[in-house]
């Protein structure tokens, strides 16, 4: 059995409380690598990480990116989206197929 | 480019042997980067749009939030989180899609009997509590199982292309370096084989000719 877990400010992760999942209110990158490191190793299998917080420990999320689990997925917190869930998208789908194709045809739709 | 390989029989039937099984992997590996790529392209697709979704939703929720916690003492918010309705748990399954290895998240929480039976997020009662708070609890509640397929498909998609590109290199080592060069070494084999043999013949008859003019 896995758990969902949230990593941000405390007043973005405070409205999971309500949900059941587990929140780690942290302030600076230093906490926020600390509680990764102990989610990753112990039965976490997705994290939500919001965007401002995965910026500043982008390595870290970068380890366990081979892994199948966790999946550390970023959110955005309170203050908006900084765009970096869409970013990793289009990251893997370069990755993948070499150019952007996906998104620049989005884009001359638009 | 230099070839280092010895010009005998034995190499020459050796490497014909590898050209063909590589041949065969080069096709094989193709087929799969193919089919990778084509299911991948579904998939980032879905990712895009439950992505772009859910942060809208999400930033809807934060916006209820923040006014709740506004509107209310944060003594009495945190008292009214701090006991949730149910655990929320969750399985993962390993799906197997062209051999890479994707998570297959499903809920379980539990207390969710509970939560069935009453229909209801809430874990506080509605005295103490703001408007804003219900409203953005039962959104949150709303797209926490997309976030759970977010959180599914994005990591799916990441593996995905890990392996794309894995075998797309390998694609191209096969095409553009291992099957040109062995078919080089092919060629120079059997052209100095063919020269050998000429260089060969004409001796014989170089010696034929000398024992005929010697009159033996």
């Amino acid at each position: 059995m896995y758990r969902v877990g949230v990593i941000g400010d405390r007043d973005t992760v405070l409205a999971f409380k309500a949900l059941g999942v587990d929140i780690f209110p942290v302030i600076s990158p230093e906490e926020a690598k600390k509680a990764l490191r102990a989610m990753a190793r112990e039965k976490y299998a997705v994290i939500f990480v919001t965007e401002q917080v995965s910026v500043q420990i982008e390595d870290m999320i970068g380890e366990y990116e081979n892994e199948v689990l966790p999946a550390i997925i970023p959110i955005p917190n309170n203050q908006g989206s900084l765009g970096i869930g869409l970013k990793r998208i289009r990251e893997s789908v370069e990755r993948a197929i070499g150019v952007d194709i996906f998104f620049e045809r989005e884009g001359e739709e638009n | 480019m230099e070839i280092r390989v010895n010009p005998t029989r034995m190499e020459l039937s050796k490497l014909k042997k590898r050209i063909v099984v590589a041949r065969r992997g080069h096709k094989l590996l193709k087929d799969k980067q193919d089919e990778l790529v084509k299911k991948f392209i579904d998939m980032v697709k879905e990712n895009k749009r439950l992505r772009e979704e859910v942060e809208k939703e999400l930033s809807q929720a934060f916006g209820h939030f923040v006014m709740a916690r506004t509107l209310m003492s944060d003594q009495v918010l945190e008292e009214s989180l701090m006991y949730p309705v149910g655990k929320m748990d969750i399985k993962v399954a390993r799906r197997n899609v062209m051999s890479v290895r994707i998570p297959d998240i499903e809920t379980v929480s539990v207390g969710k009997e509970d939560r069935e039976k009453e229909k209801s997020p809430f874990a506080y009662g509605f005295a103490g509590t703001s408007g804003e708070l219900d409203d953005s609890i039962s959104i949150l509640s709303g797209i926490l199982p997309k976030l759970l397929k977010l959180a599914e498909l994005e990591k799916g998609c990441r593996l995905m292309a890990i392996e794309i590109e894995k075998t797309r290199r390998r694609v191209n080592a096969l095409e553009y370096v291992m099957i040109p060069s062995m078919s080089e070494k092919i060629k120079y084999i059997t052209m100095k084989l063919d020269e050998n043999e000429r260089g060969n013949v004409t001796r014989l008859m170089k010696v034929k000719d000398m024992m005929m003019e010697k009159g033996v």
